[in-house]
This record gives C-alpha cells, structure tokens and sequence, in this order.
C-alpha cells in the first residue's frame, strides 16, 4: 500500500514539471537572448546558451526605456491608488448603508468589468478629448473608472463579511458614517488594499491598448515605448528581450514581496477571524 | 441616572408587527429584564431604546426625554452586544477609550476613567493586548468595560452570555448582577433564559409574539403568573398543565383530568366557586409533586396513580418523568425516593399550590 502510493505521488509530478517547463520556454528564451550579443543572434542557435554575461544590452534598454518607465509609475500609482480608495467607499456603502436601489446599482458597477476594452475604445477616446484631458492623466483616469467594478466587488465582499454589531458598536460609542469608516473600517481593510492595489497595479501596468491610443511619444508607458523600441528594418532582438525584462520586473516585484498578503487577503473574506 | 418609558411602541419591518404597542415602566437603577423565545421582539425592544431601528409609533423615553429622533451617540446609552463588537485592530484600552475619545475627553480623564473600569472587572493586565489574544470571557469583560467607562445613564445589554460556556455563564451573572449594585444605574438586559431572568432581575418583563404578556418581580412570576405562556416559560423544569374540566361534587369542588380528579382545597376554592363545569388548565409546578413516602405531612395533598417513565437522578432531586392516561408530567422528588422506571405508583400534588388557567383565553384565573 504504503509503496503504491508513493509511486502514484512522484507520477502525479511528472506532467506538473512537464507543464511547468513548457510555460517557462519563452520566459527561458527571453533571459537568455537578453544576455546575448547581436551575431550571436539566429533561429538557429536560439534555444543556446550566451557565450558570455554582459549587462550591456539592459544598459542600452534602460536608457532608451527609462522615461516612458517612470511615464508608466505615474500612471499607474495613482490609478491603482485612487481606484481603491473609491472602490472601498463604494463597497462600505454597498455593504453596510444600503439605501434604496443599493441591490440594483451593485450589478450595474460589476456589469463594468464585463465591458471588452475594444469596444469602448472610439467613445473614450472621443470623450477624453471633448473634456481635453489628455496623455498620461487620461490614461490614469481610464484605468481609475476601468478598475472600480473589481475593487468595488472585492471591498464590498469583504465588508459584507464584517458583522453588523460592529458598526453599531461605534455608532453607539459616537462615530458617524465616515467616522466609522475612518477608525474601524479602514484599519482593518489592509489586506483587501493589497488584493486590490496588486491587481491595479498589474492591470494599469500591462495595459497596451487604452495606452497606445491615449498617449503619444513623449508620454508613452512602458508598454507602448517597448514596443516601438523595435526598429521598422531590423529589431535587435537581445535589446528587446532585455527591455522586455525590465517592462515586467515592477509586476514581479511586486508580486515576490507582496504576493503572501495577496492571498492572505483573497482568503480574508471567506475565513471567519 | 434615569427612568425608561416605552410609550405604545409599535414596530413593523414592511407588513411584519414586530412589536405591539408595548408599554413598560423602568424606574431609575432598576435591572429590567426583558425575556422570551427567539423572535419574540425582546431584542428589538432593545434596538429601538438604542435607537439602532426606528419605532413606527409611539414614544420612547429616557428620563423626561423623549428619544424618537435622537441619535444614538447622543441617548447617553451604553451597550453590550451578543458578539462583543470590539474592535479588532485596537488594543483593550482604546477599544474602551474609542466613545471617550470621539467625544474629545482629555487624556487624563479617560485615562483615569479606563483604569477604573479596569480594576472593576479585573482586567488591569489585558489593557495592551488585542481582542484576539482573549479569551471568551475576557472579550465579555472588555465589552462590558466599554461600557463602563462611558457613565451612561443606561446600560443596555443583549444576550450577553450566551456566547459563554456554561461555568463562566454563572460566574459572569454574578458579576453583572454585582455590577449593577456598585454602579447603581439603570440597567436593561435582554436574555432568552429564563434562569438568567430569575437570577439578575429585579424585575421581569415577559414578552411574546411582540406583546408584554407581564411585568413583575421574579418571585411573582414564579408564583402568580397571568397565563398560560408565562406560567410555561418561568420555571425549570416548565410546570405540568393538563386539559381539565371543574366540577362541583357536593359541597367539594373538584378538578377532574378524565385520567385524575384532585379536589380543591377549601379554603382556596373562592375564585372557582362558579365555574361548575367549565373547561380549564391545571397547571402544577414539579417541585410540588411528591413521592408518598417522603411527602411532607402538613400539605394538602391528593393522590394521583402514575407510571414512572423515565428518572433523572440529580443528586440534590430527582426528576421523574411520569404517565397516567394521555398525560405526560414531571415531579422533582426527595433523592431518597426509590421509584423507578415501570413503577406503578400513587403520586402525591400539593394542592396548596395549583394554578388554574381559563382554556379559551389562558388567563390565569385566581
């Protein structure tokens, strides 16, 4: 028994590495080209190790990339900053002061996050240059109204969760609305910030469309400038991985040190305390 | 310091009643208690005096104050919830420092005022820790210490203990009952049991279905309840209650079950002189059926055959579970008794202590 069992347990890990392997292929080819010099790049000798480590090709990604990468933290800090702060007021008030109409609004907000990108995107472009706010800032507030559907459904859940006595303990003890909000509400909502602020974060980041038709080529993001960093004849494939690298290392980031209190606070809602 | 008057209180959630024109008296330092079955209303009794709900009609009052629109921060109310409701991220002492410190009270005072809570409920040492480093009965503390350090006028308390395990549940009804007497204020306390209720209250309001079905202390309850519901709720093991007709043979007025007759002493037979006939409830506590063999000589007492059903041996008493005809009834007998399960035996009702209830309307009848 004891044997078979354990023979059906190392079986069970042959397709997981099997699987594994195959979706690190292209993150593999990506590390690797980036470490390699021009000539050394060929269809042939792709899947081949560097002759040697040199940091040049990143030098010369950084310098090209670097302004739009600082374009992508302004734009992205503040849409993933400002859209949870709304999403948690929207979820407090959803959850515990319903008002009249609360149960048909709450879908309405969600139905947003069913809206394809494609579909809005003449709208919003015309809409952003009739307000006139442009570049980076519009950017900023596309992502900001995108992300409100998902912060607010993820405060809202997690507020739902906190019992009614609660409230009604610190209104008794003298809090008002926001005063409740304020000192027991949002001490406690920090590990549904990190759901939040990570997933706007890496969604306002990685953003390509709503980037490409808001801004132009001074305020590009990371995305955007990544991908006219390839020139029209020839594309120095080893600088492009490498920068590349660099457009994804704030999400990995993010993620390696953040990624425990992600799911600590995925989890916060369905644990009791 | 203050009385509390429910005027006509009405409260409806849509068509739901779930209150009827309740009216109760507190009078200043009183421990009221109100009890009932879950969904009585009692709670919600509660919440409108918070000012958690809003009454439909009627007034509320807190001294000559009529709260109807007045927030609950300003009621000069405390409360203590079934879950406690303290504050997970702050510690012991700003959980009971958050009313004080919302209402812009110096420091000092409520530093002083938070220590002297503390020492009342023995709690000095927990002052820095979080609440979910507490025990249960160590949250119930904070919670009450909460409370405390306000200096309402009223203290309202929702099922305090039920969250307890039963040692601390006896342990804590003393200290709230304590409490009352070092604070001398106005207490009101709300509880499905009814042995809390006996134990705490100086008085007790029973409620059901939304109406105050009496308003007494608990040995009156105990002794003359109004109806039938309050005659079953108050007491443990409930009062026996057998379906009855009275009866007058000769000059002797008799209560026949069909399965029994027991005669009604003379001296108490006044209120049913003229119900020769009538259709009633005959109600007898447990503590007031006896065996024969240890039944005290100076009562009035009449024989009734029975078949032991089932014993419960408490030490103390024991619990006999009893059958004669279609009813089913229990004695709390002497613990020397030697019944058993299958005896057939005569027991003994002292009928110095019967309760007669009308079967239409279940009013008392006395």
């Amino acid at each position: 028994m004891k044997t078979r069992f354990h023979i059906g347990k190392y079986w069970l890990y042959v397709p997981l590495v099997l699987m594994a392997v195959f979706y690190l292929l292209p993150l593999y080819v990506m590390i690797i080209t980036g470490f390699k010099e021009f000539s050394e790049i060929d269809l042939k000798t792709m899947w081949n190790l560097p002759h040697g480590i040199a940091f040049d090709n990143y030098i010369e990604a950084y310098s090209k990339l670097a302004p739009s990468l600082w374009n992508s933290f302004a734009m992205v800090i503040p849409a993933a900053v400002i859209s949870s702060a709304l999403g948690s007021l929207n979820g407090y008030v959803l959850a515990k002061w319903k008002f009249r109409g609360a149960d048909v609004i709450f879908p309405f907000i969600l139905f947003g996050m069913f809206i394809p990108y494609q579909s809005i995107l003449i709208p919003l472009v015309q809409f952003m240059n009739l307000v006139g706010i442009k570049g980076l800032p519009g950017l900023a507030l596309a992502h900001i109204i995108y992300g409100i559907p998902i912060t607010t459904l993820t405060f809202r859940n997690y507020y739902a969760s906190l019992p009614q006595e609660l409230l009604e303990a610190a209104k008794i003890d003298g809090a008002d609305m926001l005063g409740i909000y304020r000192h027991i509400l949002l001490p406690i909502s920090m590990p549904s910030f990190v759901v939040v602020l990570i997933w706007q974060f890496t969604s306002a980041w990685n953003d390509f469309l709503f980037a490409v038709v808001l801004t132009g080529n001074t305020d590009w993001p990371i995305t955007v400038a990544l991908n006219n960093m390839a020139g029209s004849q020839i594309i120095s494939w080893n600088v492009q991985m490498a920068g590349s690298l660099l457009a994804a290392l704030p999400t990995l980031l993010v993620y390696i040190f953040l990624g425990r209190y992600f799911l600590r606070g995925l989890l916060a809602g369905s644990l009791k305390g | 310091m203050a009385s509390v008057t429910f005027q006509n209180v009405e409260k409806k959630f849509g068509d739901l009643t779930i209150i009827k024109g309740l009216n109760i008296n507190v009078e200043d330092k009183e421990f009221l208690v109100l009890v009932g079955p879950s969904g009585c209303g009692k709670t919600t009794a509660l919440r409108l005096l918070a000012g958690l709900e809003e009454i439909t009609s009627g007034e509320i009052k807190i001294g000559d104050r009529v709260v109807n629109d007045v927030a609950p921060k300003d009621r000069d109310i405390a409360m203590v919830f079934q879950s406690y409701a303290l504050y997970p991220h702050l510690s012991v002492y700003d959980n009971m420092a958050f009313g004080l410190k919302l209402r812009k009270t110096p420091k000092e005072e409520i530093k002083r005022r938070v220590n002297e809570a503390a020492d009342i409920l023995g709690i000095q040492d927990l002052l820095l820790r979080k609440p979910r480093q507490l025990s249960g009965g160590q949250r119930q503390r904070v919670a009450v210490g909460r409370a405390i350090v306000r200096e309402p006028k009223v203290f309202l308390f929702d099922e305090p203990l039920s969250n307890l395990d039963a040692k601390l549940r006896v342990q804590m009804r003393a200290e709230i009952s304590k409490l009352h007497q070092r604070l001398k204020t106005t207490f009101i306390y709300v509880t499905h049991d009814q042995t809390e209720a006996m134990t705490m209250a100086s008085r007790i309001a029973v409620i059901n279905k939304g109406n105050l079905q009496q308003l007494d202390t608990p040995q009156n309850l105990y002794d003359y309840p109004n109806n039938l519901f309050v005659a079953g709720f108050i007491g443990s093991p409930s009062m026996n209650f057998f379906a009855a007709k009275i009866v007058k043979s000769g000059d002797k007025m008799i209560v026949d079950s069909g399965d029994f007759k027991v005669q009604i002493p003379n001296e108490l037979v006044g209120p049913y002189k003229g119900m020769d006939g009538r259709n009633v409830i005959f109600g007898i506590r447990p503590e007031n059926i006896h065996d024969p063999e240890f039944a005290p000589s100076n009562i009035f007492g009449e024989k009734v055959s029975a078949k032991v059903d089932v014993t419960e041996l408490m030490g103390n008493e024991t619990l006999l579970y009893l059958v004669t005809g279609k009813n089913i009834f229990v004695g709390r007998v002497d613990p020397r008794s030697h019944l058993r399960v299958g005896h057939q035996t005569d027991v003994v009702f002292d009928m110095g202590k019967f309760h007669i209830f009308d079967a239409a309307t279940e009013e008392a009848v006395r």
